[in-house]
């Protein structure tokens, strides 16, 4: 191994292996390391990719990528105890070129990306922690790993190591998150043939279907359960807040096996067989807990500068945009060969204008919103519920009878003005 | 009836390469003796690593999925936690 790289990228997941393979395809000199036996042995994700994001760095991935189904159907259901109120879109559109998004398996899809960044000539060095930066003079200059004589040095690093973000945390980017600054999510992988797969949720061959679960799938808390279509597997889980699994006193796989066991859910399910159980934080604490993401020969990217958009589930199209717009910075830096925290702070305003920037404005109060008044969750879903089964539970009431009864189930004047009150919030935090 | 309805029976899906020593550490048992009642990382940990028995905090690290909830959601910020060395730890095949 060379001692000195042009750059060192920190972690092979969407974010690192986006910015390595920019880099290598531009000839800069780049070491990508990997703590994992191979890229994507310690990654979870619900597993929905997004297209266009992927396409920016390598157009018609899709030809060859190994993906699970183009989603063709996304549906939101907001659950009770024995019922639910259910939206969907559904568009043929999705299901060819261009495509909206696919789901992925991320034990083999970040094994072919990271294969990706190698053709381009990057190095690739798994089984290996980077345990610290390297700093001298006030620059990080490189990092410390656990492999004997295992200092590598470099002109700039890039921090792509995940959720957890100790790297960034050492050097004072970030103090560590609180609970409620990131959700804890669970999942399981469940074997089922295709064809009862499509039979059951309405597919043709290669095509592929998406469900959010709000409400009872999380016991009132704060978060969401999902089930998503592969190929003949299904991804089931449920993530909440850390803060509101403390709070309420939760076992996150009791919950898991909850959703499994609901009556909405377990005929989706029935007969599959649980072939892997995968536990993951996801940052969340949005637009607020954005660190420091440029510092002098350091850039940090993806789930480490906590770059998701919960209320979208989106955060693996944002990992691979960041990864590919610090890579943008660092090859005008190397241009330059200036790689001081006023150079690289290019990345930071690159990333504020970006999408990821605007949508993490957009919606920078939500989470907060939603944990601290839970009736929204608690409350207000299961009188969506209520209202649509009086609605259309046809008993011999006339329709201006079943009006005022839904409007006598708001409660009292009091708690009237009160839900109105909190949809104008909601309204706001979200708009 | 679902399968892996157990903590224990959803680990068994999991494939893991154990290092011999720790990379989780209870720094003061006495803290989670004397000043947490709740024991909450029993509780909210994915993989049931912590297991208060009588005195001490037992740690099977061996089962852990490297969430690092445990470091941010302890009350007293009572556990030291690093990633395993490399290559050991949680292999995910699938997911």
């Amino acid at each position: 191994m060379p001692e000195k790289f042009d750059c060192i990228v920190v972690g092979a997941g969407p974010a690192g292996t986006a910015c390595a393979y920019e880099l290598a395809k531009a000839g800069v000199n780049v070491l990508l390391l990997e703590r994992g036996e191979y890229p994507g042995a310690k990654n979870v994700m619900g597993g929905v990719l997004y297209r266009k994001m992927m396409e920016d760095i390598i157009p018609e991935f899709y030809k060859e990528a190994p993906l699970e189904r183009p989603i063709v159907e996304q549906r939101f259901m907001m659950m009770d105890k024995e019922s639910a109120v259910t939206f969907s879109y559904k568009g043929l559109e999705w299901g060819r070129e261009p495509y909206n998004n696919f789901t992925v398996l991320r034990a083999k899809f970040d094994q072919w990306f990271a294969e990706k960044a190698v053709e381009q000539g990057a190095l690739l060095v798994c089984e290996t922690v980077a345990v610290e930066c390297i700093v001298e003079n006030g620059r990080v200059v490189g990092v410390r790993t656990d492999r004997p004589d295992g200092d590598i040095y470099a002109d700039v690093v890039v921090l792509a190591d995940g959720v957890n973000s100790l790297l960034a945390k050492q050097l004072g980017f970030h103090r560590e998150w609180r609970p409620d600054e990131v959700a804890l999510a669970t999942m399981e992988i469940l074997k089922l043939d295709k064809s009862i797969i499509e039979d059951r949720f309405n597919l043709e061959p290669n095509q592929g279907c998406t469900i959010e679960i709000f409400g009872d799938a999380t016991k009132g808390i704060v978060g969401t359960g999902f089930l998503y279509t592969n190929k003949d597997t299904l991804s089931i889980g449920v993530g909440t807040l850390l803060s509101g699994l403390i709070k309420h006193k939760i076992k996150p796989y009791e919950l898991l096996e909850y959703v499994k066991n609901h009556p909405m859910i377990r005929p989706y399910i029935q007969g599959s067989e649980p072939v892997e159980y995968l536990a993951h934080l996801i940052p969340e604490g949005g637009y607020h807990s954005i660190p420091k993401v440029a510092g002098n020969g350091v850039l940090v990217v993806g789930d480490a500068a906590q770059l998701v958009n919960a209320i979208h589930r989106e955060g693996s199209n944002m990992a691979m945009t960041s990864g590919r717009l610090a890579a943008e910075t660092i090859i005008m830096a190397k241009e330059q060969n200036d790689f001081s925290e006023s150079m690289l702070d290019q990345y930071r305003m690159k990333l504020m204008e970006s999408f990821i920037g605007q949508d993490l404005k957009k919606y920078k109060d939500a989470t907060h919103h939603f944990e601290r008044f839970p009736q929204y969750f608690e409350q207000y879903i299961p009188m969506m519920n209520r209202a649509a089964s009086q609605m259309f539970t046809v008993d011999g009431l006339s329709k201006w009878e079943k009006q005022k009864k839904i409007w006598r189930d708001l409660g009292s004047t009091k708690q009237k003005f009160k839900l109105a009150r909190d949809m104008m919030k909601a309204w706001k935090v979200m708009k | 009836m679902m399968k892996a309805q157990t903590i224990e029976e959803k680990q068994y899906l999991v494939r893991f390469n154990a290092d011999t020593k720790s990379h989780l550490h209870v720094l003061d048992d006495n803290i989670c003796l004397t000043k947490c009642p709740d024991k909450i990382c029993t509780i909210f940990c994915p993989a049931a690593v912590y297991k208060w028995e009588d005195i001490r905090m037992h740690v099977g690290y061996e089962g852990c999925h490297e969430c690092g909830s445990c470091r941010i959601g302890c009350p007293h910020e009572n556990i030291r936690w690093e990633y395993p060395r490399g290559g050991y730890g949680i292999v995910f095949r699938l997911g």
